[in-house]
């Protein structure tokens, strides 16, 4: 690389060449500031969101440890500058034109100046853009030059964009402002090795370092830093003000202009200030958050101006202290450069991460403006204009607050460099007119971004309301039908004649006939047969589970054959409904298969009685009972006998198969029976014959229904394809207690009968009869109640 | 002969295509709704607030559109007059004080301590910028809040206060310099001496 840059230079439109002031503060060098008695750290040191602390007031922080946290996607985090204990959280004195406080963490310094323990990255070349770009968020880096955007989301502005060129801008055109100048000077191999990591994170094809030619010092000492590197070209172009600027520079280098309202990653550029490559050197290869910067601190009323290394938060007076102030020379004090620099209220404000310069001026220096007079349409303005505007139509359309024409005259694009106002021959303070026509207009697409808003959320609400309103007015509606349907079936209820059998039993309520009953007064038929058969299924299989676990338990042994009728009974009845509606598909609308469906019912459940009598009244039957069992033994008989009455209109096949399945339920229970009682009385010879006899039966009626079935044209019914409700857990609930009182219930019976056998007293087991009978008529209430509440539903 | 009548019926061909076209462009392009309508609530303030004795800002929209006073929006104020006399080509009338006058931007404050969480403000916010349960505290979002007013009212221990939007440096605004004829020339030069 030759002293001769071989690259070409553009020049910018406008631009204007105040007096530079420069060589006062570069004098001594970079010098370091003796620590502050307090640190003042702003919440709001970048553009975008307001850090969120993350200490407490109290807790001791040390150098370089987190305090507060990025709190969204554009935004920084900030870290303690030194060790110290942090004193307040709350607004505080802030740097800004307004002079208004801001939200800051105070640290008051213990002198340790502590590190924490720090993670240098030493090999980035090995880590992925991506992870650096971590590491640069993460040690809170934003733009040094001024405006302070979180360097990280600038670095990844565009994905889609490939960043071809990057410049660093070395600039510094501004009047007084040598704080680059001296980095370069003394700093330079940290620059460049800040500037290779970019390269690393970008990949950009060239690397342009722009310095103004009133800096020889910095120029040959950047290009004794870059060395040989081809990819690196420092580029020195000739001084004049605001060739600093962002989109100026990238003119002056590359020849390109940045649309209007865009970004220089528009067209595959990113621009790096000296000071923001200084503090990636140090966050990625010393592992150092951004904890200090270097200041310009200049002016007459200095007796010492010079650069300082200071830490941020380092409250300006403190500063000024070191620097020397003449309080009483001290007209001005500015922060930033006399051009675009703003003018501060009070000392007691900390330097933030974009103060590049503090200018303390005497009145000689920074002369009251004079009075602005009319103007005379000379457009020197024009001239100056940097960025092509037309600054006196801006200033009219400015003072008429013409908002609309001024978006139209790009007001958006001023730089608000200040040359317009440095040419004016009538001292009109036309950036003040710009600024406040800016921050006007934001502040109106503000109010009309809020107004939308509220609107959105008001309409919202109305919504909301309106739906609330529906579903209410529904769920009446709902409630309403509910009581009525639920008073009708409770009229129902009360017109329908006591079905239930009378005798011994009676009060004994039967699972399965609750549920063969649940269905017999509702709609689809199909479904509710099939509803039947399901429960009488599962009450079968749970009696049947139960048994396997508890085999000593007679009373279900003898519940389960009952069971079994019953889960019989309503499969049939099931089967026989499907039949119907396969062979007479929704033509017959299924009240020959509800009656015939009731008979059988009404037969089963007159056997089941029967059964219950049999057993309870024993090998001894009185006479009473007897009679009892005779009466009952007819009435299932005459069941029997209306049951294949009624299905008589179904077809022959059909009726054949079901004949076949009914003997042999019967032949099943007859065996069954026997068998019971041959258990009692094992001796009994007669009902051992009668046994053989049975089994033989049974075997006939077996293959009978084989028989039967294999000649069916009908299609076994689907058992697979029933649908399983899901277990209820109230209605599992209401049943086991049935089942369990009626267990009590028939145990109470049992030790009364031992106890009258016996011939002993039978007043407790009488009592305990009574007890459980109670017992099991609310279990059997609550079951019923149960059933209803769920047909109604 | 032929010419005049070459001549009517090349017209006649033409209308017909234009009319055509201007047909299928009416259905086509038809505008749904008023439109006036929007653009009139778009330029009202959304605040939601009443004091113009409509239910919100969209039913005020509806009554400008059918003649109503434009002048009858307090927290819109003189810029909103303005505005809404631009659009519909009326004359600018003062605000009309019967229904307030315009103030600073306000936001709602609840003094915490004193709110017995009955939740009245919740249900009046017409933005549900108001966060609270039964018998909890309650408290303002500030940043949804419109500064309608309908929450005080209904404060059964009058906790709720309006206050003015603090300035922040977020918030603040550049002032416009003084007109320039204001000051002459020496008597600045006097008065800085």
């Amino acid at each position: 690389m030759t002293a001769a840059s071989p690259i070409r230079i553009w020049d910018i439109p406008g631009g204007i060449h105040p007096a530079e002031n420069k060589q006062q503060s570069t004098r001594h060098g970079i010098e370091t500031v003796p620590l502050p008695g307090t640190l003042i750290l702003p919440l709001q040191q970048h553009l975008g969101a307001r850090a969120e602390p993350s200490v407490q007031i109290g807790e001791r922080v040390l150098k370089g440890q987190l305090i507060a946290e990025a709190s969204g996607m554009i935004s920084c985090p900030l870290h303690a500058p030194t060790s110290g204990t942090v004193t307040a959280i709350g607004p505080a004195p802030y740097p800004h034109a307004s002079g208004l406080e801001e939200w800051a963490i105070t640290l008051e310094v213990d002198g340790q100046d502590e590190w924490i323990e720090l993670a240098p990255i030493g090999k980035y070349h090995e880590l992925e853009a991506a992870t650096l770009l971590e590491v640069i968020r993460q040690a809170g880096i934003s733009g040094l030059g001024g405006a302070g955007f979180p360097t990280s989301v600038k670095l990844k502005a565009r994905p889609e964009q490939k960043i071809h060129t990057l410049i660093i801008n070395g600039t510094e055109c501004e009047p007084y402002i040598t704080a680059d100048d001296s980095a370069m000077r003394y700093r330079a191999e940290q620059i460049v090795a800040g500037i290779e990591i970019l390269q690393h994170i970008l990949h950009p094809e060239q690397v342009l370092i722009g310095i103004e030619d009133n800096k020889p010092e910095a120029i040959s000492a950047m290009r004794a830093a870059v060395g040989d590197r081809s990819s690196l070209q420092v580029v020195v172009f000739p001084t004049k003000y605001p060739s600093g600027g962002e989109k100026q520079l990238i003119q002056i280098l590359t020849g390109k202009e940045v649309p209007s309202g865009g970004l220089p990653a528009d067209i595959g550029m990113v621009c790096q200030n000296i000071g923001t490559l200084l503090a990636i050197h140090d966050a990625v290869l010393l592992g150092q958050p951004l904890i200090k910067r270097i200041t310009t601190l200049t002016g007459d009323a200095l007796s010492h101006p010079t650069n300082v290394e200071a830490l941020i938060g380092t409250p300006i007076s403190h500063l000024l202290e070191f620097a020397g102030l003449q309080p009483e020379r001290l007209y001005r004090l500015v922060m930033g450069g006399p051009m675009m620099g703003f003018t501060l209220q009070s000392t007691a404000a900390p330097i933030i991460k974009t103060t590049n310069c503090l200018l303390a001026g005497t009145r000689d220096e920074l002369p009251p403006p004079p009075p602005a007079q009319p103007c005379i349409r000379c457009g020197l303005c024009a001239e100056a204009c940097p960025a092509e505007l037309l600054p006196q139509q801006l200033h009219f359309f400015a003072m008429g607050k013409d908002y609309e024409q001024l978006k139209r005259q790009n007001l958006f694009d001023c730089i608000e460099c200040g040359a317009c106002s440095y040419v004016c021959p009538s001292s009109i303070p036309l950036v003040q007119y710009y600024r406040a026509a800016k921050s006007d207009i934001r502040a109106l697409d503000l109010q009309q971004h809020k107004a939308d808003h509220s609107k959105q959320r008001f309409e919202h609400r109305q919504e909301r309301l309106q739906r609330e309103a529906e579903q209410k007015e529904r769920d009446r509606q709902a409630r309403a039908e509910k009581a009525a349907r639920l008073k009708a079936a409770k009229e129902a209820e009360a017109a329908k004649p006591s079905a239930a059998p009378t005798g011994d039993s009676s009060a004994e309520p039967d699972v399965a006939r609750l549920q063969a009953q649940k269905p017999s007064g509702l709609s689809p038929e199909q479904k509710q047969l099939k509803i039947a058969a399901a429960t009488a299924q599962m009450a079968l299989k749970k009696a049947n589970k139960q048994l396997a676990t508890n085999p000593d338990n007679t009373d279900l042994q003898a519940q389960i054959p009952e069971l079994e009728q019953a889960a019989r009974a309503a499969q049939e009845a099931f089967d026989r409904a499907q039949g119907e509606v396969a062979t007479q598909p929704a033509a017959e609308p299924a009240a020959g298969a509800d009656d015939a469906k009731k008979l059988k019912i009404e037969a089963a459940m007159l056997r089941a009685n029967l059964r219950k009598a049999e057993r309870a009244a024993g090998d001894n039957p009185s006479e009473e009972q007897q009679a009892e069992i005779a009466k009952l033994r007819e009435e299932a008989k005459e069941a029997d006998a209306r049951v294949p009455a009624a299905p008589a209109v179904k077809p022959p096949v059909d009726e054949n198969l079901k004949k076949a399945k009914l003997d042999l339920a019967m032949a099943r229970a007859a065996v069954k029976k026997t068998e019971r009682e041959l258990a009692n009385s094992p001796d009994d010879e007669a009902l051992q014959a009668q046994l053989t006899t049975q089994q033989e039966s049974f075997k006939a009626a077996e293959s009978a229904l084989h028989e039967a079935e294999n000649n069916s044209p009908i299609p076994p019914p689907e058992r697979q394809k029933v649908d399983k409700k899901p277990v209820d857990e109230n209605l599992r609930e209401l049943k086991t207690n049935l089942a369990t009182s009626k267990a009590d219930f028939k145990r109470a019976e049992r030790e009364l009968q031992a106890a009258k056998d016996a011939e002993t007293d039978t007043a407790p087991a009488q009592e305990q009869l009574t007890a459980t009978r109670a017992k099991l008529d609310a279990a059997a209430k609550a079951f019923a109640d149960y059933m209803a509440s769920k047909e109604t539903d | 002969m032929s010419m005049i009548l070459t001549a009517i019926v090349v017209l006649l061909g033409l209308a017909l295509i234009f009319g055509a076209i201007l047909g299928y462009a009416a259905i086509r392009f038809k505008v749904e709704g008023d439109p006036i309508v929007d653009q009139i609530n778009e330029l009202l303030p959304q605040t939601q607030c009443g004091q113009c004795g409509h239910p919100g800002c969209k039913p005020y929209a509806e009554g400008i559109a059918n003649g109503e006073p434009i002048n009858k929006c307090p927290p819109g104020g003189e810029s909103t007059i303005q505005a809404l006399a631009d659009l519909l080509d009326v004359e600018v009338l003062p605000l009309d004080a019967e229904h307030g006058e315009e103030k600073p931007k306000m936001v709602a404050y609840i003094r915490e301590a004193e709110c017995i969480g009955c939740t009245k403000c919740i249900q009046a916010c017409p933005v549900d910028a108001i966060l609270g349960a039964a018998k909890q505290m309650h408290t303002v979002i500030v940043d949804e809040c419109t500064g309608c007013d309908l929450c005080v009212e209904p404060c059964p221990v009058d906790c709720i206060d309006m206050l003015p939007l603090p300035t922040t440096p977020q918030n603040w605004k550049w002032d416009f310099p003084l007109p320039g004829a204001a000051v002459i020339a020496t008597d600045a030069q006097r008065g800085a001496a």
